[in-house]
């Protein structure tokens, strides 16, 4: 009896482990480990920069946001002087920032699209060009083909007075790319509101009609009407505004053109750069979404009597961009991190921008602290788009 | 009936029309098979024809391949690639003291050759680390000198051996971190975990110019007083920092593939979680991830001309520098073509390579 009972406590015994031997003990351990290290680490850091600091007399913190700049900034979409604050030049820096990365992000994706398309085409001379395009491009340094472009204008391109004209109302000078737009006119702003109109209707359009699709079977030609309402509603503002045609033409004065955009060098070839870049990214992208899509399917959907538009539309993109979106994205934010490298064409971006504030105040941590800030909150918030509509697409699995 | 059968003479055999086979046939499946392929043909052909051949007779016909910068000033005709070869020790070298050229020329021809060595894969043995180890140890003598060579500061280190030293260094020290980071965003353990996500995120949010400021002008003020560290290993730290989070993610898609019966497999066999990485899962993820490794690699070497930027002497800056300089100033694009060309020469060697592994590895399941 008693032995038996021994026997059952030293098994009970060898059942509870060590404290030691717990893998929950010891993973709580590890982690204690690891975060008084780090912990360590942050410490011995600071305190090393503090002492630095005050020992070089760096002030600290975001005070300086509040003192007058005092430097020029080249290009800016808002009004802005020397006499604005540090904080107004990193916001007209960020707004650069944003514009050549929103307009670089569209050009890219219809540029990248067509390439991938021109890749997979069956013209052989179309695919081959497409193929070294993206070899090419993708094997150049970014900031080498920026060096490039911006040479390109200021060495390349001849003075306004020789100006290239390819088409009629755009030059390509050293001092930019100068283009005519429409003049001046209030039916151009009644247009703007007639196609937000538009947009609207054609959205409450596609609702009715797939409700009534739903409801009776009957297809409505929503593609082919809300066209229609998208280019036909504005120019019937344009027409009933007075159809007004005035262009601002630019014209050579003296030595340099007046009238119409011009649009600086820096700005152009930085534009340039990133867009060729990412283009050859994005044609691969583009590329293998399309092949993703199985020839079985493009068979099923012309045998269950589907037309060459439905079939693309109902069947090849949603399946093609699945696969597309992701890498996609990632490009987007590739493109948005290069337009970075702004700084060594001398284009007023956000971290150009920093540099600057930096150099003024010395204030390096804060700078640098600020530039990785603004990138990430560009990152993350496009990524959480991204996920969103990654989530919408998503393959719903029955 | 069957004699009749018999009697008959095989029938001459009918010749595909001459129109689907040969030169012409290739040429209508391939560029005019519709009326829209032969007009985009037709499209091309003309574009080529615009741009190509003033581009060769400017490259070509008329360029200058001996003269000085001002004599082809004087000619404005052709390209003048005269720029290269007069100054191709600077580009290569940068401020390298010139009598010792050699040593950073024997260095660049060692880590090829290496690199060369590496690529088959019947020399994935051990020995391999020892002859990179052994060969780096070299390298590193041949740069800064000792036994018997004269000692040469890294400050006046540039060119070629820079973008060489700054990729190849940067992506070999940035694995084993970016393993464990890795590992570590895949942990059950939440502080680790949570550790890894924040670093792999951030660094990735970020563009490299950031990480290369913070180098350049943050670090030192994290560093005691009277320490200081060189600019070049400083550069090299941010990019080591900066690549090891892009190899995370890809080591963690590898780890992401491996089947939950390996994992279950090894525990029963009553390895830790040492072994079981270190024999079973690593083994298997690192093989599938070789080919977006080396993706990496292209971008990473990419990615060292953004040094220019921290005023380090790269390629790119040292044939800035010669730009610079008044006799050869505004042949811009003739050196940035021949830099250009350097580069795609090694990414293009890079990606194929990459292409040729995949095929390799490609089991088929």
């Amino acid at each position: 009896m008693s032995s038996t009972d021994t026997t059952k406590a030293e098994a009970a015994a060898a059942e509870k482990t060590p404290l030691l031997y717990d893998p929950k003990v010891r993973g709580i351990l590890y982690q204690i480990g690891v975060l008084a290290m780090v912990g360590l680490l942050a410490y011995y850091l600071m305190s090393n920069t503090l002492a630095n600091l005050e020992r070089q007399n760096i002030a600290t913190g975001l005070g300086f946001l509040e003192k007058q700049s005092s430097f020029e900034i080249g290009e800016s979409l808002i009004s802005y002087s020397a006499a604005d604050t540090y904080f107004k030049a990193l916001l007209v820096g960020a707004l650069n920032t944003l514009l050549v990365s929103f307009i670089g992000i569209v050009l890219t994706v219809i540029l990248g699209t067509v390439i991938g398309i021109a890749r997979l085409s069956t013209n052989w001379l179309v695919s081959r060009l497409a193929a070294v395009y993206i070899e090419v491009f993708q094997d150049i340094p970014i900031l080498l083909q920026l060096f490039f472009w911006y040479a390109f204008f200021y060495e390349i391109l001849p003075g306004p007075r020789q100006a290239l004209n390819p088409f009629t109302g755009v030059f390509l000078c050293n001092r930019g790319l100068i283009f005519g737009i429409p003049a001046a006119h209030p039916a151009f702003l009644h247009m703007g509101i007639a196609f937000v109109a538009a947009v609207v209707a054609v959205w409450a359009l596609k609702r009715w009609a797939r409700a009534r699709q739903a409801r009776t079977g009957q297809a409505f030609p929503t593609f082919k009407v809300g066209m229609g309402i998208l280019i036909g509603l504005p120019i019937m503002v344009w027409w009933l505004g007075g159809a007004p045609t005035a262009m601002d033409v630019p014209e050579l004065k003296g030595f340099n053109f007046k009238g119409g955009v011009s649009v600086s060098p820096e700005f152009t070839a930085l534009l340039l750069g990133l867009v060729l870049y990412t283009a050859a990214f994005v044609a691969e992208v583009v590329r293998a979404g399309i092949q993703s899509v199985s020839r079985g399917q493009t068979e099923a959907a012309l045998s269950i009597g589907l037309r060459a538009g439905q079939v693309l539309n109902l069947v090849i993109l949603p399946q093609a961009l699945r696969v597309i979106v992701p890498p996609l994205t990632s490009q987007m934010l590739n493109l948005t991190k290069n337009s970075s490298l702004a700084v060594a064409i001398g284009y007023p971006d956000f971290v150009s921008v920093a540099g600057t504030t930096i150099n003024q105040t010395g204030q390096a941590i804060e700078g640098v602290g600020l530039i990785m800030a603004v990138y990430l909150i560009f990152s993350l918030s496009t990524s959480a788009f991204m996920n969103w509509y990654n989530k919408k697409i998503k393959l719903v699995e029955r | 009936m069957s004699a009749e059968q018999t009697d008959r003479q095989p029938v001459e055999e009918l010749k595909p029309p001459a129109a689907s086979v040969g030169v012409l046939g290739w040429l209508r499946s391939n560029l005019f098979s519709t009326w829209y392929n032969s007009l985009l043909t037709l499209a091309v052909v003309y574009l080529l024809w615009v741009s190509v051949p003033p581009f060769v007779q400017w490259a070509f016909v008329e360029s200058f391949w001996t003269a000085s910068g001002k004599e082809c000033l004087e000619a404005d005709s052709g390209a003048c690639w005269s720029i290269i070869p007069n100054n191709i020790r600077f580009i290569m070298f940068g401020f390298y003291p010139y009598q010792e050229q050699w040593r950073p020329g024997l260095a660049v021809v060692l880590l090829v050759g290496l690199l060369i060595f590496s690529q088959f894969r019947r020399n994935w043995k051990k020995s391999l680390l020892y002859y990179w180890l052994v060969g780096l140890v070299v390298m590193g003598i041949l740069m800064k000198g000792g036994l018997g060579l004269a000692p040469v500061e890294s400050t006046k280190w540039g060119g070629l051996p820079l973008t060489l030293l700054l990729s190849v260094f940067g992506l070999t020290a940035a694995y084993p971190l970016g393993i464990v980071l890795a590992l570590g965003r895949q942990s059950r353990l939440p502080a680790i975990r949570s550790l890894c996500v924040v670093y792999i995120e951030l660094i990735r949010g970020v563009p490299l110019i950031s990480l290369l400021f913070m180098s350049s002008v943050v670090f030192p003020l994290f560093l005691p007083e009277g320490v200081t560290v060189n600019k070049i290993l400083r550069a090299q730290v941010a990019i080591i920092l900066f690549t090891a989070a892009y190899i995370a993610e890809v080591v963690r898609g590898g780890l992401q593939g491996m089947a939950r019966g390996q994992y279950e497999a090894a525990e029963s066999l009553g390895l830790n979680y040492y072994q079981t990485m270190r024999l079973i899962i690593l083994p298997q993820a690192l093989k599938i991830v070789i080919p977006p490794s080396v993706s990496i690699l292209i971008s990473a070497f990419k990615d060292t001309s953004l040094v220019v930027i921290i005023a380090l002497y790269d390629l790119l800056k040292t044939t800035q520098a010669v730009l610079g300089n008044p006799e050869w100033m505004g042949f811009s694009a003739e050196a940035y073509i021949f830099i250009a060309l350097v580069y795609f020469v090694c990414c293009y060697y890079l990606s194929s390579f990459s292409r040729k592994i995949e095929r390799e590895l490609d089991t088929g399941y």
